[in-house]
């Protein structure tokens, strides 16, 4: 059996990387994939705690983590399109002004 | 050293591995490539903790949908690679201490507070799916059907955001 | 040493089962190839492959060491990573697709250990193959993507999007199997049609499922690429759509994950809706177990009338030879009862996978391509719709027949 706190840890780092993703990238898409990184780990934890307590709630929010990370996807996903339009560039740091 | 904790080490390594690739490549679409790996990583460890369902879950909707979805706006919008603009010396040489602070705080954090949490005797129930359905349809059966409208609005909104302006009717 | 083989048995007879089966898919995929040229061609009122070997049966041999043999450049300015990730990832999946499935119900007995015909028995068999069709997704985009030019681009676009939409029709079709089998396991699946088995074929799934069934057997289809769903690699739309820019061996691979997929699909139909190794009929007709001699002696006895008059020494030489085989096979089946019994199980399974391969290379000699925009309103307009009416009405039929 391996005990909790080493998926816990695993979460823990997926998720600092993902903060660290987060922050030092420039591209709108990579951003948004460190997102999903980070909503990764969190789902871990929520899997781990499931096997410790030996309930089956965490599993059932997992997946709704998941359908929630999909909404947000597709709709994140289309304003990075219209940004593309608008400014033709997907660096994030000309996404600074309210003015085109 | 038996086969579950080799096996978890791995994926382990494997879902790290990914993630530092995630943060290191240079054209997003190697990026997207290394979440993959990083999602079927944490699909095999849901896998080792007996939560089966979840795992196909995960492969199918987060993998085999959402980064499709990532891959072909980055094939559509012909993302190239990353320019350098405004690199800032303090926040390169300070950045990567200060991560690194911040996952061992939470690591610690995490590790000091295992005597709260013992882990399970055995590994899921005989018929996990079926539990899990009952629980999805009974307990939970009202953020289920909100989450079914959820996705309706984001399916409406990616539609309406994503099309192309309309030429102006002539009267 | 025989100390750690008795430790390590069950690893040990899994991986020699994953040797054996690799093969006998990579050698099934090759000849494949030659029935479906010599079909078409037949249907087409012309010849086929018929001067490589007898009647073109080393034909797959000589289009093997072709693909070995042949130039294989890499254009320029291709993303080198995902330019050789692609074909591996499409050959990986198809493959791995291969070892969920079961082929026969009951275990060998070998040095003490029971074997079972199928490499692992998943009990979320179904998942894990719905798992493997959404990841084959990027085989084909990033194929498309990697090549730097514009058509396997658009074909690879238009191929990633048909497959994400059938993919949808697919899984739902299937939700009435799971229903009726209450369980994802494929052996289960197989085990819940076998529930009355003096019904023979009415206990198949095939009957209460028959919207289920056209459903799967049309999205897997356009899951696969086939005609006529196979705009995204047509000669005369696309050049040859996503794998355009890929040469000798990797295009063989992108093949011959396409000719794996079709075998997966061909053995879910068989598995899931026609009752997998079970007989048509009823288990009271004993007689009915020497069926496979029955196919075996006569079609041995004409190979090798054929072969004596076969035109080439080389011929003459190999038909009879194969023909005695296959007597001699059924004769040996005649005189031992108790092989007889164990072969009836993947005598009938893989007998119902040769006709779904028929049925698919049929298709592809018949019929005409969906232009594409009629392909994705199928897609989403029709197959979408009636595979979740089908979920409904069986959903419905099973709580009405509970009470």
């Amino acid at each position: 059996m391996i005990p909790t706190h080493y998926y816990l840890i695993l979460s823990a780092i997926l998720f600092g990387l993902g903060v660290v993703a987060f922050i030092f990238r420039r591209n709108i898409i990579t951003i948004f994939m460190s997102i999903e990184l980070m909503l990764n780990a969190v789902n871990l934890a929520f899997v781990a705690f499931s096997q410790a307590w030996n309930r089956l709630d965490g599993q059932v929010f997992v997946l709704f983590v998941i359908v929630v990370a999909a909404a947000e996807a597709a709709v994140g996903l289309g304003i990075i399109i219209l940004i593309q339009r608008n400014r033709q560039s997907l660096n994030v740091e000309r996404v600074d002004l309210l003015k085109l | 050293m038996n086969a579950p904790l080799i096996i978890f080490f791995v994926l382990a390594a494997m879902a790290i591995l990914g993630a530092i690739s995630l943060i290191l490549q240079s054209h997003p679409i190697h990026s997207a490539l290394s979440l993959i790996v990083v999602m079927v990583a944490l699909a095999g460890l849901y896998l080792l903790m007996g939560a089966e369902f979840v795992a196909a879950v995960q492969i199918i909707v987060y993998g085999g949908a959402i980064m499709v979805l990532f891959v072909f706006v980055i094939m559509l919008l012909n993302a190239g690679v990353e320019e350098r603009t405004n690199v800032s010396k303090l926040a390169g040489w300070a950045g990567l201490p200060l991560a690194i602070a911040l996952m061992g705080f939470l690591a610690a954090a995490v590790a000091r507070s295992t005597d709260r949490v013992q882990a399970a005797a055995q590994t899921g129930a005989t018929a996990p799916t079926k539990a899990l359905a009952g629980l999805l349809f009974q307990e939970f059966v009202y953020p289920f059907e909100l989450t079914s409208f959820l996705i309706l609005v984001a399916i409406i909104g990616a539609i309406v955001l994503a099309q192309r302006e309309k030429e102006k009717i002539r009267p | 040493m025989t100390d750690f083989l008795a430790q390590h048995a069950e690893i040990l007879i899994t991986l020699v089962k994953i040797a054996l089966l690799l093969f006998i898919v990579l050698t099934v995929n090759a000849y494949l190839t030659w029935f479906e040229r010599k079909v078409v061609a037949h249907m087409q009122s012309r010849w086929g492959p018929h001067r490589v070997g007898p009647h073109g049966l080393l034909q797959p041999l000589a289009d093997g060491a072709k693909f070995l043999l042949k130039e294989d450049p890499t254009p320029a300015g291709v993303d080198k990573f995902t330019y050789f990730l692609a074909p591996l990832m499409a050959l990986a999946l198809a493959l791995t697709s291969i070892a969920i499935l079961p082929f026969g119900p009951d275990p060998i007995r070998l040095f003490g250990h029971d074997i079972y015909l199928g490499i692992v028995d998943l009990n979320i068999g179904i998942l894990a193959l719905f798992a493997i069709t959404a990841l084959s997704v990027y085989g084909v985009a990033l194929a498309g993507w990697s090549s730097n030019s514009k058509y396997p681009l658009l074909g690879g676009l238009r191929s990633s999007a048909q497959m994400v939409s059938y993919e949808l029709a697919l899984t739902m079709s299937v939700v009435g199997v799971l229903l009726m089998a209450g369980s994802f396991s494929l052996r289960d699946i197989i085990n819940a049609q076998a529930a009355h088995p003096e019904r023979g074929i009415l206990g198949w799934n095939i009957f209460p499922q028959i919207l289920g069934f056209l459903c799967f057997f049309t999205a897997a289809i356009a899951e696969t690429n086939r005609v006529p769903f196979d705009l995204p690699e047509a000669e005369s739309e696309l050049v040859a759509g996503f794998h355009t820019e890929y040469a000798s061996f990797k295009f063989a691979m992108f093949f011959i994950a396409e000719y794996t997929s079709m075998i997966t699909v061909s053995s879910l139909c068989a598995i899931m809706f026609f009752g997998g190794w079970l007989s048509p009929f009823p288990a009271s007709w004993t007689f009915t177990h020497y069926l496979p001699s029955a196919i075996l002696i006569p079609f041995g006895l004409w190979v090798i009338w054929d072969g004596i008059h076969y035109e080439t020494i080389f011929g003459r030489v190999i038909l009879p030879g194969l023909g005695t085989v296959l007597t001699v096979i059924g004769v040996v089946l005649v005189a031992f009862p108790f092989i007889n019994e164990f072969i009836q199980g993947p005598f009938w399974l893989l007998g119902k996978i040769l006709f779904f391969l028929f049925v698919y290379v049929w298709m592809r000699g018949t019929l005409p391509r969906f232009r594409y925009d009629q392909l994705m309103s199928f897609g989403w307009k029709l197959l979408l719709p009636v595979s979740l009416a089908n979920v409904v009405i069986t959903a419905s039929v099973i709580l009405l027949r509970a009470h």
